[in-house]
């Protein structure tokens, strides 16, 4: 059920405008994009990485590798919550060792799903450095993880619902803010 | 709470559509983590699950174990030789004995059909069914069907035929529920004497002639020719079994289109199936054991979780 008047965060050219210069970011935080490998966290952060490779692939002229994990089976929650049926898929063909890998999703929140991510990653090998770029960082960190690249901060109180749009699931980009009708 | 399958897997039959293909849209990311070098995921870290099997089985209890042990569970094997079994303890009794060393789940293969409910019936610990007696085979059905939906995409429509001892087949009844859930056509192929005698209220074709199974049929899924009912005198010989039934490649040959080949192990090379069928180009013999590990860890995933108290505790902190 969609939640009543989503209130903007940000359009679909704040959204690109963000996205451009958190990959000019990326590049710049690794010294250029030798060893990069940028990694998308399913669902949105697949999208989100996506488009960033394209955008540094647009200015550096090069294709960086990139991958796309779900990290549903490395939560901290199945014996609590019970089983997400959706599992999605991981393809991460890159080899991550020695590499500098960018996590990318789309709001860091708890913190747990990139504590997660981290451990998948650390199942595919020892990457030289991994840092974590956000679209929206909401605050409301229940563990001592950073986001290294963000492109908008705001703070939300933990009713809250903060949503990030992609064109390719959601048929248009925006961030936006919403009611939380319930809990996860 | 219980996960969207309930407590147990017993049976396909009592499934819906909607549950069989949840368990088959599961299964598929569950393969990419048997390609990887660490074949590891910490999913059911801390969860005990008892493999307990009365029957012989290589196969299925060693797919049950990776697919344990690739989720990160830990495992304990009792065959009934060499335990209390032997000594008459009754199936019940074992279960509650292992239930009060705090165990999570059992996997169960038992001779008597029904011993699967009977267990999920007296224990609280989640009962998968890895056959039992001439009932049902659940996840040897659900990896038929992941193989068959593997290549032909979906499933209605599709007409598969189920060659051989249909009446002691468990694996025959978990397909032909499974695949009639789903929409695909069945027909059953073999001796009438290995036909149970409600066939027809299956609601499945018979063919009284392989030759005529292999004209109609997208699929064939060869059963194995149990070789202790030679003995009990369901067939004459295994060499005019395989003359009148088995399939080979002459009669594959004079198929209108080409047939998918399925066989659930372990097979009679030269009864059912000749090698040159079984190792043939259009064999998924070998994806259906890729696939078995991938399926039983769906399921084993499906089933573990849900800790009511902690689920109270854990709302609202899940992002």
């Amino acid at each position: 059920m969609p939640p009543k008047d989503p209130t903007p965060v940000l359009d679909a050219r704040a959204v690109e405008r963000t996205l451009q210069r958190m990959a000019d970011e990326i590049v710049e935080l690794n010294d250029g994009t030798e060893q990069l490998v940028i990694v998308g966290i399913q669902r949105r952060g697949v999208q989100l990485a996506r488009r960033i490779v394209s955008m540094i692939a647009e200015r550096e002229g090069v294709q960086v590798p990139s991958g796309a994990l779900d990290i549903t089976l490395y939560r901290d929650d199945l014996q609590t919550v019970g089983p997400r049926p959706v599992v999605g898929p991981t393809d991460l063909t890159a080899d991550i060792n020695g590499r500098r890998v960018v996590i990318v999703d789309d709001v860091l929140y708890t913190g747990r799903t990139v504590r997660a991510a981290l451990d998948e990653l650390a199942d595919f090998g020892r990457p030289a450095r991994i840092a974590l770029a956000v679209l929206i960082d909401r605050g409301g960190r229940e563990l001592p993880i950073h986001a290294d690249v963000v492109g908008k901060k705001v703070d939300i109180p933990a009713g809250e619902r903060i949503d990030v749009l992609v064109k390719e699931l959601d048929g248009r980009d925006a961030v936006v803010l919403a009611r939380r009708e319930e809990s996860a | 709470m219980t996960g969207p399958l309930g407590k147990d897997l017993l049976a396909l039959e009592p499934l819906t559509a909607e549950q069989i293909n949840l368990v088959l849209d599961t299964a598929e990311p569950f393969k990419e983590i048997s390609e990887r070098a660490i074949k590891k995921v910490p999913t059911l870290r801390g969860a005990t699950i008892v493999n307990l099997f009365f029957e012989a089985s290589t196969r299925t209890r060693i797919s049950f174990e990776f697919a344990e042990k690739r989720l990160s569970a830990d495992t304990v094997n009792v065959a009934s030789s060499g335990s209390s079994v032997q000594k008459g303890e009754t199936l019940v009794d074992t279960a509650r004995n292992l239930e009060a060393m705090r165990i999570d789940m059992v996997v169960i293969r038992h001779g008597a059909s029904g011993a699967a409910q009977f267990l999920a019936e007296r224990i609280e610990s989640n009962v998968i069914n890895a056959g039992d007696g001439t009932h049902e085979h659940p996840t040897q059905g659900l990896l038929d069907l992941l193989t068959l939906r593997d290549h032909f995409r979906r499933l209605a429509g599709v007409k598969v035929c189920i060659c051989g001892d249909v009446l002691h087949s468990r694996v025959a009844r978990s397909n032909i529920w499974g695949l009639k859930k789903l929409g695909a056509e069945v027909a059953v192929c073999g001796p009438r004497s290995l036909m149970p005698n409600a066939i027809d209220e299956l609601g499945v074709t018979v063919f009284d002639r392989v030759e005529d199974a292999i004209q109609w049929a997208d699929a064939l899924n060869i059963l194995r020719l149990q070789l202790e009912r030679m003995t009990a005198g369901y067939i004459p010989s295994l060499r005019e079994y395989n003359r009148v039934f088995g399939v080979t490649r002459e009669r594959l040959e004079k198929a209108p289109k080409d047939v998918l080949i399925l066989h659930p192990g372990p097979m009679n090379r030269g009864v059912e199936i000749d090698s040159d069928v079984a190792d043939g180009p259009h064999s998924v013999i070998l994806d259906q054991v890729t696939n078995g590990v991938a399926i039983r860890m769906a399921v084993l995933y499906l089933l573990a979780g849900g800790n009511p108290k902690l689920a109270e505790a854990a709302k609202g902190g899940a992002a």
